[in-house]
């Protein structure tokens, strides 16, 4: 049955459509951080910029903190991830290679901690970090996202450790390997895209999470950088070129780990997603 | 999940929670001495400690003391003082008879219900177009929702705030040709309905690359040789949609459907960064209204109480997928 070139233009046309409105609000971000002012403040739109200038990324850049911001926020989110990597590799090589006792209890608990309602614990948690005198430090900070993360982490990589043949570890074993070393030499380069999907997930969440940093942190330079373009974007409401230049910087990480990690993340979140 | 933020926050959580239990690895290296033996019994809960461990710590003890703080009458004087008052059940009787925690609770899950509906229709309707296109047309538009995707929830934020700029805003200037005047220096943040309108598209506009890319995901996974034998049996488009696409997308939609409730209910950043729960705190959702009773107006423990009730929402809201998830765990025991 062939279509029409009239029936396939319709989902074409949806498709660029639908483009144009997704792209449209990224487009519009940098855009506006590299316009000069003159572009920003016209009562009709500039689309296509008539000049490119960096003065809106040099004044977010020059604010108060900037770059202790940048290293706080890195020092958290790579710590928080490579944490949450490490205990969940030990646990979902229990979960997925041995039989014992509650081993379904176990998935089930981390089932449950994925839904933890963390959002709305930042009072407690508060309470408990001012009591062991930790406010305005990145420890708690590190610790709390590594644990917010880590139940994704660790059933995830579960799945992965599954998928690979035992064979192939047994063969290492039978070549002498002991079980610790035929991990290490086996199985853990097979695991490189799920390592990959899953600290690309955690670093997502660490890099944006906004209510606990809020509540906990109220020392600018102890701050990271959700904190530091929200309150940017108050001091600087009406500086709409230097604000979107801050709002540029603080999501041009994610999008570059995106585009790089894109084929093999994504598509194995997604082939997680799907397998049922 | 985590996952706010992310939602961002954007979470692809699914995996975790869709995957069924893979058979279990039955062996082991052949059994040693004794103490190598005991050990080998011994190694997958010493290898599930540190997640156990972090995770009672860090996740169980916020949820006790939470629970114990709500029973508190705990403000700044307490808080400064490090004063410990019991008082029963008051916090819960207080946010129980209010009119305000019913009114922010219907809100709160009015809000949800339209977001969510949104999200899964659209996300749907985009996954299944996806799957339509040509190679070219898909590599563009999941080009697209890729970037949407990455997209950092304050960073988004901050664009929606100003698209939806009075001023200058783009929005505000498209209405203005299109022939709606009025709206040509419309303030989206000076009202209830607009500000939870820009919200509404914030949000939606960030979750449906998650439903979307990973519904197309999941129709490329249907055996083409079900299309083949409804075609034989006559049926057309909508029939082979309604009897091999749906029946066969039906549980990733449900799951689906449960991780966007969770998110959008537990929605802070987005809510609370547009506007700060404002005008007039009317578009304080649950997790906000609990964090500003809370944390803005330094009633902790009445804070810790309407959290409690929060989860206790949250919870209902997804009982009923939480009752197949659990049946199918233990079907599988």
């Amino acid at each position: 049955m062939k279509r029409s070139p009239l029936a396939r233009l319709w989902p074409n046309a949806t498709a660029v459509v639908l483009f144009l409105g997704f792209v449209f609000p990224v487009y519009w971000m940098f855009t506006t951080a590299l316009k000069p002012t003159s572009d920003i403040i016209s009562e009709d739109p500039v689309w296509f910029p008539t000049g490119v200038t960096l003065e809106h990324f040099q004044k977010a850049v020059d604010a108060d903190n900037f770059w202790t911001l940048v290293g706080n926020s890195l020092t958290v989110t790579l710590s928080a991830v490579g944490l949450s990597l490490l205990i969940a590799l030990l646990a979902s090589f229990a979960l997925a290679r041995m039989r014992f006792q509650g081993r379904r209890g176990f998935l089930l608990t981390f089932m449950i901690a994925q839904m933890a309602p963390w959002e709305v614990l930042v009072i407690a948690i508060y309470m408990l970090v001012r009591d062991g005198d930790m406010l305005n430090s990145l420890l708690p900070l590190t610790l709390f996202y590594m644990v917010m993360v880590l139940p994704f982490t660790i059933l995830t990589l579960r799945a992965y450790v599954a998928a690979i043949p035992k064979e192939l570890e047994e063969s290492a074993m039978v070549d002498g390997c002991t079980r610790p070393q035929a991990f290490i030499r086996v199985i853990f380069p097979l695991l490189a895209p799920g390592l990959m999907a899953t600290s690309l997930f955690g670093f997502i969440t660490a890099w944006n999470e906004f209510p606990l940093v809020l509540i906990l942190n109220k020392d600018p330079g102890a701050q990271t950088l959700p904190l530091w373009l929200s309150s940017f974007q108050t001091a600087f409401g009406d500086d709409w070129g230097a604000t979107m230049a801050a709002a540029s910087l603080f999501a041009i990480p994610i999008l570059l780990l995106f585009l790089f990690l894109q084929r093999k993340a994504v598509g194995g979140l997604t082939s997680g997603a799907v397998k049922g | 999940m985590a996952v706010a933020t992310e939602r961002k926050d954007p979470g692809p959580a699914a995996a975790g929670v869709r995957r069924g239990g893979a058979p279990p690895g039955p062996r082991r290296p052949a059994p040693g001495p004794a103490g190598r033996a005991r050990l080998n019994g011994a190694a997958p809960y010493l290898l599930l400690l540190p997640a156990l461990a972090a995770t009672a710590l860090l996740l169980g003890w916020p949820l006790v003391k939470n629970g114990l703080l709500s029973f508190q009458n705990l403000n700044m004087r307490q808080l400064i003082q490090h004063l410990t008052e019991w008082n029963g059940v008051d916090n819960y009787r207080e946010a129980l008879t209010s009119e305000d925690f019913w009114r922010v609770t219907l809100r709160s899950v009015i809000f949800t219900a339209v977001n969510v509906v949104l999200i899964m229709l659209l996300g749907t309707l985009i996954g299944l177009l996806l799957a339509r296109l040509g190679s070219k047309m898909r590599l563009l538009l999941s080009i697209g929702l890729v970037l949407t995707w990455a997209m950092p929830t304050v960073a988004a934020t901050t664009v929606f705030q100003w698209l939806f700029a009075t001023r200058f805003g783009v929005v505000n200037w498209v209405l203005d040709a299109l022939g709606w005047h009025s709206m040509a220096h419309y303030n989206w943040t000076g009202g209830q309905f607009s500000t939870f309108f820009v919200i509404t598209v914030l949000i939606v506009w960030g979750s449906i690359p998650f439903v979307a890319i990973n519904l197309y995901a999941a129709t490329t996974t249907i055996p083409g040789e079900l299309y083949e034998a409804a075609a034989l049996d006559g049926a057309g488009g909508w029939k082979s949609f309604t009897s091999v696409t749906f029946p066969f997308l039906k549980p990733f939609l449900l799951a689906t459907t449960f991780l966007e409730v969770i998110w959008v209910f537990k929605a802070f950043t987005q809510v609370f960064a547009i506007n700060e729960g404002g005008p007039d705190r009317l578009t304080e959702t649950l997790p906000v209204y609990a964090f500003i009773e809370g944390v803005g107006n330094q009633h902790y423990g009445m804070g810790a109480a309407i959290s409690l009730l929060t989860i206790a929402v949250l919870l209902a809201l997804t009982s009923y997928y939480l009752r197949i998830v659990l049946r199918q765990e233990e079907d599988e025991l």
